[in-house]
Protein backbone atom coordinates (compact mmCIF):
# COMPACT_ATOMS: atom_id res chain seq x y z
CA UNK A 1 0.00 0.00 0.00
CA UNK A 2 3.02 2.53 0.94
CA UNK A 3 4.62 2.67 -1.74
CA UNK A 4 1.96 2.49 -4.44
CA UNK A 5 0.07 5.16 -2.43
CA UNK A 6 2.79 7.57 -2.25
CA UNK A 7 3.25 7.33 -6.16
CA UNK A 8 -0.31 7.86 -6.79
CA UNK A 9 -2.47 9.22 -4.55
CA UNK A 10 0.00 11.34 -2.46
CA UNK A 11 0.50 13.72 -5.27
CA UNK A 12 -2.82 14.47 -6.03
CA UNK A 13 -4.60 14.40 -2.62
CA UNK A 14 -1.24 17.03 -1.43
CA UNK A 15 -1.80 19.51 -4.47
CA UNK A 16 -6.22 18.88 -4.08
CA UNK A 17 -5.37 20.21 -0.14
CA UNK A 18 -3.53 22.93 -1.18
CA UNK A 19 -5.45 24.32 -4.02
CA UNK A 20 -8.29 24.03 -2.05
CA UNK A 21 -6.72 26.18 1.09
CA UNK A 22 -4.89 28.54 -1.50
CA UNK A 23 -9.19 29.41 -3.10
CA UNK A 24 -10.56 29.11 1.07
CA UNK A 25 -7.87 31.99 2.56
CA UNK A 26 -9.08 34.78 0.51
CA UNK A 27 -12.91 33.25 0.20
CA UNK A 28 -13.23 34.04 3.97
CA UNK A 29 -13.16 37.78 3.16
CA UNK A 30 -14.97 37.47 -0.20
CA UNK A 31 -17.80 35.70 1.57
CA UNK A 32 -18.25 38.47 4.28
CA UNK A 33 -17.66 41.55 1.44
CA UNK A 34 -20.47 40.04 -0.31
CA UNK A 35 -18.35 39.05 -3.16
CA UNK A 36 -18.46 35.53 -2.55
CA UNK A 37 -19.09 35.64 -6.24
CA UNK A 38 -15.74 37.04 -7.86
CA UNK A 39 -14.31 33.81 -7.25
CA UNK A 40 -16.92 32.35 -9.38
CA UNK A 41 -16.37 34.86 -11.96
CA UNK A 42 -12.21 35.08 -11.96
CA UNK A 43 -12.73 31.47 -12.95
CA UNK A 44 -14.73 31.69 -16.02
CA UNK A 45 -12.68 34.72 -16.95
CA UNK A 46 -9.98 33.01 -16.80
CA UNK A 47 -10.02 29.99 -19.34
CA UNK A 48 -9.49 32.33 -22.60
CA UNK A 49 -7.06 34.19 -21.03
CA UNK A 50 -5.46 30.79 -20.49
CA UNK A 51 -6.25 29.94 -23.84
CA UNK A 52 -4.88 33.00 -25.68
CA UNK A 53 -1.75 32.98 -23.33
CA UNK A 54 -0.90 28.80 -24.89
CA UNK A 55 -1.82 30.51 -28.26
CA UNK A 56 0.23 33.11 -28.11
CA UNK A 57 3.49 30.91 -25.98
CA UNK A 58 2.97 27.51 -27.34
CA UNK A 59 3.28 26.47 -23.99
CA UNK A 60 1.58 26.16 -20.47
CA UNK A 61 4.24 27.44 -18.34
CA UNK A 62 2.94 29.87 -15.25
CA UNK A 63 3.95 32.84 -15.93
CA UNK A 64 2.05 33.36 -19.53
CA UNK A 65 -0.61 32.17 -18.00
CA UNK A 66 -0.99 34.13 -15.30
CA UNK A 67 -0.06 37.36 -17.77
CA UNK A 68 -3.08 35.50 -19.98
CA UNK A 69 -5.55 35.40 -16.72
CA UNK A 70 -5.10 39.03 -15.46
CA UNK A 71 -5.07 40.16 -19.19
CA UNK A 72 -8.61 38.40 -19.65
CA UNK A 73 -9.32 39.98 -16.00
CA UNK A 74 -8.95 43.20 -17.33
CA UNK A 75 -10.56 42.94 -20.28
CA UNK A 76 -13.94 41.33 -17.98
CA UNK A 77 -13.46 44.70 -15.89
CA UNK A 78 -13.64 47.33 -18.48
CA UNK A 79 -16.30 45.01 -20.48
CA UNK A 80 -18.63 45.22 -17.43
CA UNK A 81 -18.59 48.57 -16.79
CA UNK A 82 -18.84 49.12 -20.71
CA UNK A 83 -21.95 46.65 -21.02
CA UNK A 84 -22.96 48.39 -16.87
CA UNK A 85 -23.17 52.00 -18.95
CA UNK A 86 -24.36 51.69 -22.45
CA UNK A 87 -27.09 48.97 -21.32
CA UNK A 88 -27.81 50.81 -18.24
CA UNK A 89 -28.30 47.74 -15.93
CA UNK A 90 -27.50 46.06 -12.42
CA UNK A 91 -23.31 45.88 -12.07
CA UNK A 92 -24.70 42.04 -10.85
CA UNK A 93 -26.35 41.24 -13.93
CA UNK A 94 -23.29 42.94 -15.59
CA UNK A 95 -20.87 40.54 -14.60
CA UNK A 96 -22.80 37.51 -15.28
CA UNK A 97 -23.36 38.94 -18.85
CA UNK A 98 -19.87 38.67 -19.34
CA UNK A 99 -18.26 36.31 -17.53
CA UNK A 100 -20.56 33.73 -18.76
CA UNK A 101 -20.38 35.09 -22.57
CA UNK A 102 -16.03 35.24 -21.75
CA UNK A 103 -16.10 31.62 -20.27
CA UNK A 104 -17.75 30.24 -23.63
CA UNK A 105 -16.07 32.70 -25.41
CA UNK A 106 -12.91 30.48 -23.64
CA UNK A 107 -14.53 27.04 -24.69
CA UNK A 108 -15.24 28.22 -28.87
CA UNK A 109 -11.89 29.38 -28.85
CA UNK A 110 -10.21 25.82 -27.08
CA UNK A 111 -12.28 23.91 -29.36
CA UNK A 112 -10.65 25.39 -32.32
CA UNK A 113 -7.03 25.84 -31.83
CA UNK A 114 -4.70 22.48 -31.88
CA UNK A 115 -4.23 21.83 -27.68
CA UNK A 116 -3.76 17.89 -28.69
CA UNK A 117 0.05 17.95 -27.55
CA UNK A 118 -1.48 19.72 -24.14
CA UNK A 119 -3.49 18.94 -21.39
CA UNK A 120 -5.35 22.12 -21.99
CA UNK A 121 -9.45 21.08 -22.71
CA UNK A 122 -12.73 21.83 -21.60
CA UNK A 123 -12.62 18.75 -19.45
CA UNK A 124 -9.00 19.99 -18.11
CA UNK A 125 -10.85 23.37 -17.89
CA UNK A 126 -13.48 22.07 -15.55
CA UNK A 127 -12.33 19.36 -13.58
CA UNK A 128 -8.47 19.53 -14.15
CA UNK A 129 -6.38 16.54 -14.14
CA UNK A 130 -5.70 15.78 -10.49
CA UNK A 131 -5.68 11.71 -11.39
CA UNK A 132 -2.87 12.46 -13.36
CA UNK A 133 -0.55 14.52 -11.47
CA UNK A 134 1.49 10.73 -10.32
CA UNK A 135 4.29 11.03 -9.04
CA UNK A 136 6.24 8.57 -11.44
CA UNK A 137 9.91 8.10 -9.86
CA UNK A 138 8.65 7.45 -5.66
CA UNK A 139 9.20 4.27 -4.87
CA UNK A 140 8.04 4.68 -1.42
CA UNK A 141 7.88 6.84 2.20
CA UNK A 142 11.66 6.96 1.50
CA UNK A 143 11.50 9.11 -1.45
CA UNK A 144 10.18 12.16 0.09
CA UNK A 145 13.70 12.15 1.25
CA UNK A 146 15.26 11.06 -1.58
CA UNK A 147 16.75 14.16 -3.83
CA UNK A 148 16.80 12.87 -7.22
CA UNK A 149 12.87 11.69 -6.88
CA UNK A 150 11.58 14.71 -5.46
CA UNK A 151 13.18 16.40 -9.00
CA UNK A 152 10.14 14.07 -10.44
CA UNK A 153 7.67 15.88 -8.84
CA UNK A 154 4.82 17.15 -11.07
CA UNK A 155 5.56 20.66 -11.20
CA UNK A 156 2.06 21.74 -9.79
CA UNK A 157 2.94 20.66 -6.41
CA UNK A 158 6.15 23.48 -6.44
CA UNK A 159 3.74 25.91 -7.77
CA UNK A 160 0.61 25.35 -5.43
CA UNK A 161 2.46 25.26 -2.53
CA UNK A 162 4.66 28.46 -3.21
CA UNK A 163 1.30 30.06 -4.04
CA UNK A 164 -0.51 28.39 -0.92
CA UNK A 165 2.18 29.81 1.33
CA UNK A 166 2.48 33.05 -0.08
CA UNK A 167 -1.69 33.64 0.54
CA UNK A 168 -0.81 32.74 4.33
CA UNK A 169 2.24 35.03 4.68
CA UNK A 170 0.10 38.00 2.89
CA UNK A 171 -3.13 36.91 5.73
CA UNK A 172 -0.33 36.99 8.57
CA UNK A 173 1.06 40.00 7.75
CA UNK A 174 -2.01 42.07 6.37
CA UNK A 175 -4.27 40.58 8.60
CA UNK A 176 -5.23 43.88 10.86
CA UNK A 177 -5.84 46.13 7.93
CA UNK A 178 -7.57 43.15 6.38
CA UNK A 179 -10.18 42.51 9.10
CA UNK A 180 -10.55 46.20 9.70
CA UNK A 181 -11.10 47.60 6.14
CA UNK A 182 -13.75 44.51 5.76
CA UNK A 183 -15.75 44.69 8.82
CA UNK A 184 -16.20 48.84 8.48
CA UNK A 185 -14.19 50.70 5.71
CA UNK A 186 -15.47 53.52 6.22
CA UNK A 187 -13.75 53.80 9.96
CA UNK A 188 -10.87 52.40 8.19
CA UNK A 189 -10.58 55.04 5.78
CA UNK A 190 -10.41 57.60 8.30
CA UNK A 191 -7.59 56.03 9.94
CA UNK A 192 -5.66 56.49 6.54
CA UNK A 193 -5.88 53.05 5.59
CA UNK A 194 -5.90 52.83 1.39
CA UNK A 195 -8.96 50.88 1.80
CA UNK A 196 -9.59 50.44 -2.28
CA UNK A 197 -5.83 49.49 -2.45
CA UNK A 198 -6.96 46.54 -0.09
CA UNK A 199 -10.10 45.31 -1.55
CA UNK A 200 -8.31 45.80 -4.95
CA UNK A 201 -5.62 43.64 -3.69
CA UNK A 202 -7.74 41.05 -2.25
CA UNK A 203 -9.19 40.24 -5.12
CA UNK A 204 -5.98 39.88 -7.20
CA UNK A 205 -5.01 37.51 -4.94
CA UNK A 206 -7.80 35.61 -5.33
CA UNK A 207 -7.58 35.90 -8.79
CA UNK A 208 -4.05 34.16 -8.15
CA UNK A 209 -4.93 31.91 -6.60
CA UNK A 210 -7.47 30.84 -8.91
CA UNK A 211 -4.98 30.68 -11.63
CA UNK A 212 -2.81 28.54 -9.80
CA UNK A 213 -5.33 25.77 -8.44
CA UNK A 214 -7.54 26.18 -12.11
CA UNK A 215 -4.64 24.63 -13.76
CA UNK A 216 -4.24 21.79 -11.29
CA UNK A 217 -7.69 21.43 -10.32
CA UNK A 218 -9.97 22.67 -12.85
CA UNK A 219 -12.84 25.45 -12.09
CA UNK A 220 -14.99 23.37 -10.26
CA UNK A 221 -12.90 23.02 -7.40
CA UNK A 222 -11.81 26.79 -7.47
CA UNK A 223 -15.56 28.01 -7.34
CA UNK A 224 -16.44 25.18 -4.48
CA UNK A 225 -13.34 26.11 -2.48
CA UNK A 226 -13.81 30.19 -2.10
CA UNK A 227 -17.18 29.28 -1.10
CA UNK A 228 -18.01 25.91 0.91
CA UNK A 229 -15.27 25.70 2.94
CA UNK A 230 -15.60 29.38 4.81
CA UNK A 231 -18.83 29.74 4.26
CA UNK A 232 -18.72 26.45 7.14
CA UNK A 233 -16.45 27.58 9.28
CA UNK A 234 -18.37 30.44 9.88
CA UNK A 235 -21.10 28.49 10.94
CA UNK A 236 -18.67 26.83 13.86
CA UNK A 237 -17.60 29.85 15.12
CA UNK A 238 -18.00 33.52 16.50
CA UNK A 239 -14.44 34.88 15.59
CA UNK A 240 -12.94 35.85 12.67
CA UNK A 241 -8.97 34.35 13.62
CA UNK A 242 -11.25 31.00 14.00
CA UNK A 243 -12.67 31.04 10.94
CA UNK A 244 -10.15 31.46 8.92
CA UNK A 245 -8.52 28.58 10.80
CA UNK A 246 -11.49 25.68 10.50
CA UNK A 247 -12.15 26.94 6.84
CA UNK A 248 -8.26 25.77 6.15
CA UNK A 249 -9.29 22.08 8.26
CA UNK A 250 -12.70 22.31 5.99
CA UNK A 251 -10.93 22.99 2.63
CA UNK A 252 -8.46 20.07 3.77
CA UNK A 253 -10.82 17.68 5.16
CA UNK A 254 -12.98 18.25 1.43
CA UNK A 255 -10.13 17.70 -0.49
CA UNK A 256 -8.61 14.54 1.50
CA UNK A 257 -12.16 12.99 1.72
CA UNK A 258 -13.49 13.85 -2.05
CA UNK A 259 -10.34 12.36 -3.55
CA UNK A 260 -10.51 9.19 -1.69
CA UNK A 261 -14.18 8.50 -2.42
CA UNK A 262 -13.98 9.22 -5.73
CA UNK A 263 -10.87 6.64 -6.04
CA UNK A 264 -12.24 4.16 -4.20
CA UNK A 265 -16.42 5.16 -3.46
CA UNK A 266 -17.53 3.35 -6.53
CA UNK A 267 -15.34 0.03 -5.86
CA UNK A 268 -16.95 -0.19 -2.57
CA UNK A 269 -20.52 -0.19 -4.23
CA UNK A 270 -19.37 -2.72 -7.33
CA UNK A 271 -18.81 -0.43 -9.80
CA UNK A 272 -15.30 -0.71 -11.60
CA UNK A 273 -14.49 3.18 -12.74
CA UNK A 274 -13.57 5.83 -9.97
CA UNK A 275 -15.48 9.01 -10.51
CA UNK A 276 -13.75 12.61 -11.07
CA UNK A 277 -11.98 13.31 -8.38
CA UNK A 278 -12.24 17.05 -9.11
CA UNK A 279 -16.33 16.74 -8.97
CA UNK A 280 -16.20 14.90 -5.61
CA UNK A 281 -14.15 17.33 -4.01
CA UNK A 282 -16.62 19.73 -4.98
CA UNK A 283 -19.53 17.86 -3.74
CA UNK A 284 -17.65 16.96 -0.29
CA UNK A 285 -17.07 20.18 0.12
CA UNK A 286 -21.25 20.99 0.04
CA UNK A 287 -22.48 17.75 2.14
CA UNK A 288 -19.95 19.29 4.59
CA UNK A 289 -21.53 22.56 4.50
CA UNK A 290 -25.11 20.99 4.34
CA UNK A 291 -24.41 19.15 7.76
CA UNK A 292 -22.92 22.31 9.30
CA UNK A 293 -26.06 24.18 8.34
CA UNK A 294 -27.80 21.71 10.17
CA UNK A 295 -25.93 21.36 13.15
CA UNK A 296 -23.41 24.10 13.63
CA UNK A 297 -23.43 25.84 17.09
CA UNK A 298 -23.84 28.85 15.28
CA UNK A 299 -26.29 28.90 12.60
CA UNK A 300 -27.40 32.15 11.33
CA UNK A 301 -29.49 33.66 13.31
CA UNK A 302 -31.98 34.35 10.16
CA UNK A 303 -35.26 36.29 11.22
CA UNK A 304 -34.36 35.78 15.49
CA UNK A 305 -35.02 38.93 16.70
CA UNK A 306 -32.09 40.88 18.25
CA UNK A 307 -31.56 40.38 22.17
CA UNK B 1 2.07 101.76 -12.42
CA UNK B 2 0.97 103.71 -8.80
CA UNK B 3 -2.07 101.88 -7.63
CA UNK B 4 -4.65 103.73 -6.89
CA UNK B 5 -5.68 104.17 -2.84
CA UNK B 6 -8.57 102.63 -2.80
CA UNK B 7 -7.89 99.65 -5.04
CA UNK B 8 -4.74 99.20 -2.34
CA UNK B 9 -7.14 99.62 0.92
CA UNK B 10 -10.01 97.37 -0.66
CA UNK B 11 -6.63 94.77 -1.29
CA UNK B 12 -5.00 95.19 2.31
CA UNK B 13 -8.54 94.52 3.20
CA UNK B 14 -9.16 91.61 1.50
CA UNK B 15 -5.59 90.26 2.66
CA UNK B 16 -6.72 90.91 6.43
CA UNK B 17 -9.69 89.12 6.22
CA UNK B 18 -8.01 86.53 4.43
CA UNK B 19 -5.63 86.39 7.08
CA UNK B 20 -8.73 86.35 10.27
CA UNK B 21 -9.82 83.58 8.32
CA UNK B 22 -6.98 81.31 8.27
CA UNK B 23 -6.10 82.71 11.92
CA UNK B 24 -9.97 81.07 12.65
CA UNK B 25 -9.11 78.32 11.28
CA UNK B 26 -5.97 77.53 12.75
CA UNK B 27 -8.02 78.05 16.08
CA UNK B 28 -10.94 76.06 15.69
CA UNK B 29 -10.81 71.77 16.17
CA UNK B 30 -11.99 71.02 12.09
CA UNK B 31 -12.84 74.22 9.26
CA UNK B 32 -14.24 73.27 6.38
CA UNK B 33 -13.95 75.51 3.55
CA UNK B 34 -16.27 75.44 0.44
CA UNK B 35 -16.80 71.36 0.27
CA UNK B 36 -18.83 70.25 -2.74
CA UNK B 37 -19.13 66.71 -3.00
CA UNK B 38 -21.45 64.97 -5.65
CA UNK B 39 -22.52 61.14 -6.46
CA UNK B 40 -24.61 61.95 -9.08
CA UNK B 41 -25.39 64.50 -11.38
CA UNK B 42 -26.60 66.92 -8.68
CA UNK B 43 -24.49 68.07 -6.11
CA UNK B 44 -25.21 66.56 -2.53
CA UNK B 45 -23.04 68.83 -0.33
CA UNK B 46 -22.66 72.31 -2.42
CA UNK B 47 -20.11 74.96 -1.33
CA UNK B 48 -20.18 74.40 2.88
CA UNK B 49 -18.34 76.57 5.01
CA UNK B 50 -17.98 75.44 8.47
CA UNK B 51 -16.00 75.91 11.83
CA UNK B 52 -15.95 73.91 14.53
CA UNK B 53 -14.66 75.76 17.20
CA UNK B 54 -12.51 73.45 19.94
CA UNK B 55 -14.13 72.85 22.91
CA UNK B 56 -17.66 72.78 21.62
CA UNK B 57 -20.15 70.59 21.11
CA UNK B 58 -21.94 70.84 17.49
CA UNK B 59 -25.09 69.57 16.30
CA UNK B 60 -25.38 69.15 12.48
CA UNK B 61 -28.70 69.82 11.72
CA UNK B 62 -30.76 69.48 8.08
CA UNK B 63 -33.50 67.31 6.84
CA UNK B 64 -33.14 63.98 5.02
CA UNK B 65 -30.65 63.94 2.07
CA UNK B 66 -29.33 67.57 3.14
CA UNK B 67 -26.16 65.84 2.74
CA UNK B 68 -25.30 65.81 6.56
CA UNK B 69 -23.61 62.03 6.51
CA UNK B 70 -21.78 63.14 3.19
CA UNK B 71 -20.55 66.89 4.79
CA UNK B 72 -18.75 64.36 7.22
CA UNK B 73 -17.52 61.59 5.20
CA UNK B 74 -16.35 64.40 2.44
CA UNK B 75 -14.53 66.46 5.84
CA UNK B 76 -12.87 63.12 6.56
CA UNK B 77 -11.73 61.75 3.10
CA UNK B 78 -14.42 58.64 3.08
CA UNK B 79 -15.91 59.73 0.48
CA UNK B 80 -14.13 62.25 -2.94
CA UNK B 81 -14.56 66.06 -2.93
CA UNK B 82 -15.37 67.58 -6.12
CA UNK B 83 -13.73 70.66 -4.06
CA UNK B 84 -12.61 72.50 -0.78
CA UNK B 85 -10.06 72.65 2.13
CA UNK B 86 -10.47 70.51 5.57
CA UNK B 87 -8.41 72.03 8.37
CA UNK B 88 -7.92 69.84 11.30
CA UNK B 89 -6.24 71.71 14.56
CA UNK B 90 -4.77 73.71 11.79
CA UNK B 91 -3.01 71.55 9.35
CA UNK B 92 -4.08 69.64 6.70
CA UNK B 93 -5.99 66.23 7.40
CA UNK B 94 -3.37 63.81 7.00
CA UNK B 95 -1.38 65.07 9.44
CA UNK B 96 -3.49 65.20 11.88
CA UNK B 97 -5.78 61.81 11.45
CA UNK B 98 -4.51 60.47 14.82
CA UNK B 99 -6.17 63.36 16.61
CA UNK B 100 -9.53 62.73 14.98
CA UNK B 101 -12.49 59.63 15.64
CA UNK B 102 -15.43 59.02 12.99
CA UNK B 103 -18.39 57.12 14.31
CA UNK B 104 -20.13 55.99 10.96
CA UNK B 105 -23.97 55.11 11.25
CA UNK B 106 -24.77 52.10 13.01
CA UNK B 107 -25.75 50.65 9.91
CA UNK B 108 -23.11 50.98 7.79
CA UNK B 109 -21.54 47.70 8.86
CA UNK B 110 -22.47 44.09 9.17
CA UNK B 111 -23.46 43.20 12.78
CA UNK B 112 -23.01 39.52 12.02
CA UNK B 113 -19.39 40.00 11.31
CA UNK B 114 -17.49 36.92 13.49
CA UNK B 115 -15.96 39.32 16.13
CA UNK B 116 -16.40 40.30 19.42
CA UNK B 117 -17.36 43.52 21.63
CA UNK B 118 -13.37 43.47 22.58
CA UNK B 119 -11.64 42.99 18.89
CA UNK B 120 -14.03 45.77 17.56
CA UNK B 121 -13.06 48.33 20.61
CA UNK B 122 -9.59 47.02 19.71
CA UNK B 123 -10.06 48.66 16.48
CA UNK B 124 -9.41 51.80 17.95
CA UNK B 125 -6.00 50.95 18.99
CA UNK B 126 -5.14 50.17 15.39
CA UNK B 127 -3.04 53.20 14.84
CA UNK B 128 -1.05 52.60 17.90
CA UNK B 129 -0.69 48.86 17.04
CA UNK B 130 0.34 49.19 13.61
CA UNK B 131 0.82 45.94 10.95
CA UNK B 132 2.18 43.71 13.78
CA UNK B 133 2.42 45.53 16.83
CA UNK B 134 1.85 43.50 19.80
CA UNK B 135 -1.54 43.53 21.68
CA UNK B 136 -0.15 43.88 25.25
CA UNK B 137 -2.77 43.81 28.47
CA UNK B 138 -2.51 47.33 28.82
CA UNK B 139 -3.84 47.66 25.14
CA UNK B 140 -6.55 45.30 26.88
CA UNK B 141 -7.30 47.16 29.79
CA UNK B 142 -7.52 50.55 28.03
CA UNK B 143 -10.71 48.67 25.75
CA UNK B 144 -11.70 47.53 28.34
CA UNK B 145 -11.59 50.81 30.29
CA UNK B 146 -13.40 52.48 26.93
CA UNK B 147 -16.66 49.84 27.21
CA UNK B 148 -16.50 50.55 30.98
CA UNK B 149 -17.25 54.23 30.26
CA UNK B 150 -20.44 53.65 28.32
CA UNK B 151 -21.70 50.80 30.58
CA UNK B 152 -20.86 47.84 28.31
CA UNK B 153 -18.00 45.98 30.38
CA UNK B 154 -20.05 43.18 30.75
CA UNK B 155 -20.64 42.44 27.29
CA UNK B 156 -16.86 42.48 26.22
CA UNK B 157 -16.85 38.70 25.01
CA UNK B 158 -20.15 38.90 23.45
CA UNK B 159 -20.16 38.24 19.41
CA UNK B 160 -21.11 41.61 18.10
CA UNK B 161 -24.44 40.48 16.49
CA UNK B 162 -25.98 39.43 20.16
CA UNK B 163 -26.43 43.42 21.07
CA UNK B 164 -29.50 45.67 20.51
CA UNK B 165 -29.33 48.46 18.37
CA UNK B 166 -28.51 50.94 21.02
CA UNK B 167 -25.32 48.86 22.67
CA UNK B 168 -24.07 48.52 19.50
CA UNK B 169 -23.93 51.92 19.17
CA UNK B 170 -22.19 52.30 22.79
CA UNK B 171 -19.56 49.84 21.25
CA UNK B 172 -18.71 52.47 18.36
CA UNK B 173 -18.58 55.13 20.98
CA UNK B 174 -16.32 52.78 22.42
CA UNK B 175 -14.23 52.09 19.76
CA UNK B 176 -13.81 55.49 19.15
CA UNK B 177 -12.56 56.47 22.87
CA UNK B 178 -10.31 54.08 22.45
CA UNK B 179 -8.61 56.41 19.68
CA UNK B 180 -8.00 59.19 22.31
CA UNK B 181 -8.88 61.81 19.88
CA UNK B 182 -9.22 65.23 20.65
CA UNK B 183 -11.79 65.81 17.50
CA UNK B 184 -15.27 63.24 17.38
CA UNK B 185 -16.83 62.79 14.79
CA UNK B 186 -20.71 60.79 15.04
CA UNK B 187 -23.27 59.90 12.47
CA UNK B 188 -26.55 59.95 13.78
CA UNK B 189 -25.44 58.65 17.22
CA UNK B 190 -29.01 58.72 18.49
CA UNK B 191 -30.60 57.29 15.58
CA UNK B 192 -32.86 54.14 16.70
CA UNK B 193 -31.34 53.69 20.42
CA UNK B 194 -33.49 52.76 23.80
CA UNK B 195 -33.46 56.20 26.24
CA UNK B 196 -31.09 54.39 28.86
CA UNK B 197 -28.82 54.64 25.62
CA UNK B 198 -29.14 58.01 24.91
CA UNK B 199 -28.69 59.47 28.06
CA UNK B 200 -25.55 57.43 27.97
CA UNK B 201 -24.21 58.71 25.07
CA UNK B 202 -24.63 61.86 25.38
CA UNK B 203 -23.70 62.03 28.98
CA UNK B 204 -20.25 60.56 27.89
CA UNK B 205 -19.97 63.41 25.18
CA UNK B 206 -20.45 66.13 27.62
CA UNK B 207 -17.55 64.69 29.50
CA UNK B 208 -15.29 64.63 26.25
CA UNK B 209 -16.62 68.18 26.04
CA UNK B 210 -15.74 68.84 29.94
CA UNK B 211 -12.24 67.67 29.02
CA UNK B 212 -11.66 70.33 26.20
CA UNK B 213 -12.48 68.08 23.40
CA UNK B 214 -14.83 68.71 20.59
CA UNK B 215 -17.90 66.80 19.16
CA UNK B 216 -20.19 66.80 16.47
CA UNK B 217 -22.38 64.97 15.70
CA UNK B 218 -25.02 64.49 13.01
CA UNK B 219 -28.39 65.09 14.67
CA UNK B 220 -32.07 64.32 13.48
CA UNK B 221 -33.90 65.05 16.75
CA UNK B 222 -34.89 68.44 16.49
CA UNK B 223 -36.54 68.33 20.39
CA UNK B 224 -33.19 67.40 21.78
CA UNK B 225 -30.97 70.07 20.21
CA UNK B 226 -31.05 73.19 22.74
CA UNK B 227 -30.68 70.66 25.86
CA UNK B 228 -27.39 68.49 23.89
CA UNK B 229 -25.48 70.94 22.02
CA UNK B 230 -23.99 74.28 22.04
CA UNK B 231 -23.31 75.19 18.57
CA UNK B 232 -25.63 74.11 15.47
CA UNK B 233 -25.01 74.13 11.60
CA UNK B 234 -28.04 73.89 9.59
CA UNK B 235 -27.77 72.71 6.38
CA UNK B 236 -29.69 72.08 3.39
CA UNK B 237 -27.19 70.49 0.38
CA UNK B 238 -25.89 74.40 1.19
CA UNK B 239 -25.47 76.20 4.43
CA UNK B 240 -28.12 77.34 5.80
CA UNK B 241 -26.91 78.56 9.40
CA UNK B 242 -24.12 78.14 11.73
CA UNK B 243 -23.50 79.51 15.02
CA UNK B 244 -24.33 79.04 19.02
CA UNK B 245 -27.87 77.47 19.37
CA UNK B 246 -29.23 80.34 21.30
CA UNK B 247 -28.68 82.18 18.21
CA UNK B 248 -28.67 80.61 15.12
CA UNK B 249 -31.50 77.44 15.94
CA UNK B 250 -34.48 80.07 15.38
CA UNK B 251 -37.89 79.31 13.56
CA UNK B 252 -37.05 81.13 10.50
CA UNK B 253 -33.63 79.50 10.15
CA UNK B 254 -34.92 76.08 10.31
CA UNK B 255 -38.25 77.26 7.90
CA UNK B 256 -35.26 78.03 5.62
CA UNK B 257 -33.28 74.88 6.22
CA UNK B 258 -36.60 72.44 5.92
CA UNK B 259 -38.48 74.39 3.56
CA UNK B 260 -42.44 73.64 3.74
CA UNK B 261 -41.51 70.04 4.91
CA UNK B 262 -41.55 71.51 8.79
CA UNK B 263 -45.51 72.27 9.67
CA UNK B 264 -45.12 75.71 11.63
CA UNK B 265 -46.86 74.06 14.43
CA UNK B 266 -43.89 71.74 14.93
CA UNK B 267 -41.91 74.46 14.57
CA UNK B 268 -43.90 75.79 18.12
CA UNK B 269 -43.34 72.82 19.74
CA UNK B 270 -39.62 73.31 19.90
CA UNK B 271 -37.71 74.73 22.22
CA UNK B 272 -36.53 77.63 19.84
CA UNK B 273 -34.22 80.19 20.58
CA UNK B 274 -36.93 83.22 20.50
CA UNK B 275 -39.00 82.38 23.66
CA UNK B 276 -35.90 81.64 25.37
Amino acid sequence: MGAEFVQLSLTPILIGVLSAIACALPGNFLILRRQALIGDAISHVVLPGIVVAFLVTGSLASLPMLLGAAGAALVAVVLIETVRRLGRIEPGAAMGVVFTAMFAGGVLLLEQSDTSGVHLDVEHALMGNLESLIWFDATGWGSLLDPAALAGLPPELPRIALVAAVMTMLMLVLWRPLKLSTFDEGFAATLGLPVRLIGLGLVAASAVAAVAAFDAVGSIIVIAMFICPPATARLVTERLERQVAWSTVFAALSAVLGYVLAGYGPQWFGAINAVSAAGMIATVSGVILAIACLFAPHRRRVGQPMA
Amino acid sequence: MAMRARDRIELVQGREAEAAARAEAARAAMALREITVSYGESPAVFSVDATFPRDSLVAIVGPNGAGKSTLLKAALGVVPRLSGTVTVFGTPLERARERVAYVPQRASVDWDFPTRVIDVVMMGLYRELGLLGLVRASHRERALACLARVGMTDFATRQIGQLSGGQQQRVFLARALAQGADLYLLDEPFAGVDAATEKAIIDVLKELKGEGRTVVCVHHDLATVADYFDRVLLINTRRIAEGPVAEVFTAENLQATYGGRLASAHIDQLRLSEQG
